[in-house]
């Protein structure tokens, strides 16, 4: 892990955005015509985001609901189309692969799921949840499944007699582990990580994230760790990645971040974590509410609940730019 | 402590629920006691029964469920006995609550000063003028900006946040002795979830309100309470002070949810995490129902525990305290 | 770390059928279709006449009273204008009324399913197309189409079925479409979408088994739904031919003898029509409590 710098990024992210559009209705687009100033209502969910993810690192997304995060993770997962932007796998964009080529680099980026319940499809009995994609994409035949499912099963703490049952036969821990195989059984190398644990119990969720470190050494896996959690992030992750409606504001590695943290989100952020050792602890809480992403803020968007703000703050957006070497931050208040 | 009446003094609480596939105990030999203006975390993972014990506190626990032992000394008043008319008199004017869900308590359909003068006027007799000044004060007094123009809003204008803070408005509008708060910060943003903390502590030592805080997230319980009881399966298996248990946990079970917390570990290496998983209530392990997860089981956990009580004033469910103990 | 799984020992088909026992009406109208369906399957073995054999009708028994003694057996419900058993007419008429309901639901709730998972997954234009189709065709009351497509097509049990199909997927469609809709967003289609397997793998093999409980329901009461539209058409004489006569018809033929006080001609087969529709809706309105998970205990 020391010499991260000298590894390529497996994934790189360059300023992707995503939008969501409702469009008006038949009513809405009359009013329009008759010159009302109705407007179509527009999220910019994810806002010209840029990272990456070198190999065998686990890089964590942190941020509150609203932030972009999860959308920026099934961007990168294949599972929506970003609005604009590049993703690129080993150097290569995912939207400019056709065929076979766009086929294995989607294999390669799994994504595990926040809800264990959801995200099992509920008719369908554990040998097919898990063995339905190795065995469409011919990574394993009819014959060799077993054996192969086996295997995955085993890995991923569950016992391989359980094949022929359903998802409601399990615990809220099993049905993640469940999730986790059928991501690891067509055999990918970078994981993305939808609040994994944010659903499971305090035991079960050590569990879980055991499983993920010792997944990560035996198969050299890479993770994108998204979680609004920032005491499992201290954990898991190498470098942290926080966001606030839509952008980046932060990013730096691990111990640096709760060392230094730089942006005034970042440091609220951190003083409110509730901590075990933080016995009857004064709760200082910034001021405000996240603002609506339909209607965010000029300028800084963080900067009506910023007890520092200016008036650049409310004007200009700021840039990501190095505090430190691998820190980045976007605050003004760093140029003095 | 002054020799004065504990607000709440649970004792030997037991609550049964009576299914098809026979009779469950959700809550078994649990007590505690909440003393006035005491912040009280109840805390266990899901199946402990921690939500069942509020339930059952505010006469809530619905068929098939009963509460079929114990006592609840609410003010020395026993409320077993009560009845529902009784109840309804009790839950919110000297007892209220809070729920993860804040619709729980909202009525979608009508505004929010509707519904909290309603909720001053079920209780004691004054003017509607009276009620309201009283329902803005409450909601200034959980940091709500503008609660004049607030009030006059539908539950579904509010964000999660806001709503739990006018579900904490509504619990705080007949100045009740006792709060029963059921994961109220689980769902909401980290930073929403400081201001609640923040607003819920101010209010408890302002008022003298005591709180019973429900919860699986030990780190909050760690900030927040007084007193700490730990649940699983059913039972109570460590209660006392916070930061006896915290720093020096003597249940195996709290001792291995404390481990399981991540930021207490070193970065990247393997949690300390407790084996296998929550028993089902249907079928428990004889004996102590930790025993097959536990590190130090051995053949003496095959019979039940009782509580022994340490020097320290702390109540402990398990053989290995009992044990310690005999050889002082 | 081998924990053991939870397992309820509950067989979901038990279940399902404790349930629907629960309510003991709804076990009578189950027990009166299926001997309803015996009935109309085994006709030419059980009824004592076949009434389409002319070797066997005496045109001397017509319009015999219900217990009458003919000259060959004891019409027990009568016998219409032609000398033929009603009882036997009865049965061979739920043949054809059952049949053509049944054949008409399946085609349309496997057309309309389909359609309705298609809106729902891709979305946009698809949407958008079907589904205004299908608002248009709702708009209209059902009858009316059937009698404009009808009597376009002209006469025979085919054409029958086709006019009812087209009258119906649009139920269909739209249910299930609801359905998907929720299902779609679920984290497992998500998930399905991220392992690259297939669009169509998707709909068919994850998406449509979790939409089906709600279709089960309204196919069974759109069963007792075609059945009354299609004796309707008949007994406007623009249904099924005459060599086919299914309930509807039966009961137009006996109508003129209404006023003339041989009521049983159109009052039996009337019976028997009511009775199979009744026992579909009781089986229908039991399914519905069964199958809607938001009124489990």
């Amino acid at each position: 892990m020391s010499n991260q710098e000298q590894n390529s990024p497996v994934l790189e992210i360059r300023s992707l955005s995503k939008k969501f559009v409702k469009p008006l209705d038949f009513a809405g687009k009359i009013a329009q015509k008759l010159g009302s100033n109705i407007r179509e209502e527009v999220v910019h969910a994810v806002d010209g985001v840029s990272l990456h993810v070198n190999k065998g690192e686990v890089v964590s997304l942190v941020g509150e609901s609203g932030c972009g995060k999860s959308t920026l993770g099934r961007m990168v997962a294949g599972i929506m189309p970003p609005t604009s932007g590049e993703i690129l796998y080993k150097g290569q964009n995912i939207a400019s692969l056709t065929g076979e080529d766009a086929r294995e680099v989607a294999l390669k980026v799994q994504m595990i799921f926040q809800d264990p319940f959801a995200s099992l499809n509920p008719r369908l009995r554990v040998r097919d949840i898990i063995g339905e994609a190795p065995l469409v994409h011919k990574l394993t035949t009819a014959a060799e499944q077993d054996d192969y499912l086996d295997d995955v099963m085993l890995r991923c703490g569950l016992d391989p007699s359980y094949k022929r049952r359903y998802p409601h036969q399990f615990s809220g821990g099993q049905r993640q582990r469940l999730g986790i195989a059928r991501a690891l059984a067509v055999q990918p190398d970078f994981i993305v990580c939808d609040e994994a644990v944010a659903a499971l119990d305090v035991s079960i969720q050590a569990q879980i994230l055991n499983l993920f470190i010792k997944l990560r050494e035996d198969l050299d896996l890479t993770y994108l760790f998204i979680s609004h959690d920032l005491g499992v992030v201290e954990h898991i992750s190498d470098r942290i990645v926080i966001m606030y409606l839509g952008r980046v504001v932060e990013s730096a590695p691990t111990e640096e971040l709760f060392a230094k943290p730089n942006h005034p989100y970042t440091q609220a952020l951190l003083r409110e974590i509730p901590r075990l050792d933080a016995r009857h602890a004064d709760f200082t809480p910034i001021e405000g509410e996240i603002p609506s992403p339909l209607d965010p803020p000029q300028g800084c968007h963080f900067h009506p609940r910023c007890p520092f703000a200016t008036d650049r703050c409310r004007q200009e957006v700021p840039q990501l730019k190095s505090v430190a070497p691998g820190h980045m931050s976007a605050c003004h208040l760093n140029e003095g | 402590m002054t020799q004065t009446v504990p607000t709440l003094q649970v004792e030997n609480l037991q609550t049964q629920f009576f299914t098809k596939a026979g009779a469950v105990t959700a809550v078994n030999d649990v007590s505690f006691t909440v003393n006035r203006g005491e912040v009280l975390g109840l805390v266990g993972e899901s199946g402990s029964g921690k939500s069942v014990t509020g339930f059952s506190i505010l006469g809530l626990v619905d068929q098939p469920g009963r509460v079929t032992g114990g006592k609840i000394l609410f003010k020395g008043e026993d409320l077993t006995q009560y009845t529902e008319k009784q109840y309804k008199q009790l839950r919110g004017s000297r007892i209220s609550m809070v729920f993860q869900d804040p619709m729980m308590t909202l009525n979608p359909v009508l505004r929010i000063d509707t519904q909290m003068v309603e909720a001053i006027r079920a209780h004691e007799n004054v003017s509607k003028a009276e009620a309201l000044q009283r329902a803005r004060d409450a909601l200034g007094q959980v940091g709500i900006p503008s609660p004049e123009e607030r009030l006059k809003s539908y539950p579904h204008q509010f964000s999660g946040g806001m709503r739990q803070r006018v579900a904490f408005a509504i619990a705080l509008l007949n100045k009740p002795d006792l709060i029963i708060a059921d994961e109220p910060t689980t769902a909401l943003d980290v930073t929403i979830q400081a201001q609640i903390l923040y607003e819920t502590q101010k209010l408890c030592r302002e008022t003298g309100t005591s709180l019973v805080w429900i919860t699986h997230d030990l780190t909050v319980v760690a900030g927040l309470a007084d007193t700490v009881c730990v649940m699983y399966a059913g039972k109570v298996v460590e209660s006392g002070k916070v930061d006896d248990v915290l720093d020096n946990p003597k249940h195996p079970y709290t001792e291995g949810l404390i481990g399981s917390v991540p930021s207490r570990n070193k970065r990247g290496q393997p949690l300390t995490q407790i084996p296998g998983m929550t028993p089902s209530l249907f079928n428990l392990p004889k004996g102590c129902s930790f025993r097959e997860r536990c590190q130090y089981a051995s053949d003496a956990c095959q019979q039940a525990p009782s509580i022994s009580k340490c020097e320290d004033g702390r109540l402990v469910r398990c053989h290995r305290v009992e044990e310690a103990l005999s050889h002082v | 770390m081998a924990a053991a799984v939870q397992d309820d020992g509950i067989n979901p088909w038990r279940t399902f059928a404790s349930d629907f026992a629960e309510k003991k009406l709804a076990v009578l109208g189950l027990i009166v279709f299926v001997a309803l369906i015996a009935a109309a399957i085994f006709a030419p073995w059980i009824t004592p006449q076949n009434p389409y054999d002319l070797n066997q009708i005496d045109f001397l028994d017509g319009r015999l009273e219900p217990g009458s003694v003919g000259s060959q057996i004891t019409y027990w419900l009568g016998t219409d204008d032609q000398g033929r058993d009603l009882l036997s007419g009865i049965f061979y008429g739920l043949r054809t009324s059952l049949a053509v309901g049944a054949a008409s639901t399946l085609i349309a709730l496997v057309l309309g399913g389909a359609l309705g998972l298609f809106a729902a997954y891709f979305g946009g234009r698809v949407d958008t197309l079907i589904m205004r189709i299908a608002d248009l065709q709702l708009s209209f009351p059902a009858i009316l189409i059937a009698l404009i497509l009808v009597s376009a097509l002209g006469q025979g049990v085919d054409k029958v079925i086709i006019s009812l199909v087209a009258v119906q997927w649009a139920y269909y469609a739209r249910t299930i479409r609801g359905t998907a809709l929720v299902e779609r967003r679920k984290e497992y289609v998500e998930a399905a979408t991220c392992l690259a397997i297939s669009h169509r793998r998707i709909v068919f093999k994850h998406l449509m088994p979790n939409c089906t409980p709600p279709l089960i329901v309204v196919g069974t009461v759109q069963v007792a739904h075609a059945i009354s539209l299609e004796a309707t058409l008949s007994f406007l004489g623009i249904g099924v031919p005459i060599t086919e006569p299914s309930l509807g018809l039966l009961i137009k033929n006996g109508f003129d003898y209404m006023l003339s006080g041989d009521y049983w001609v159109s009052f039996y087969p009337g019976l028997a029509l009511l009775i199979t529709i009744v026992s579909i809706n009781l089986v229908g309105d039991q399914l519905r409590d069964v199958l809607n998970p938001r009124l489990k205990k």
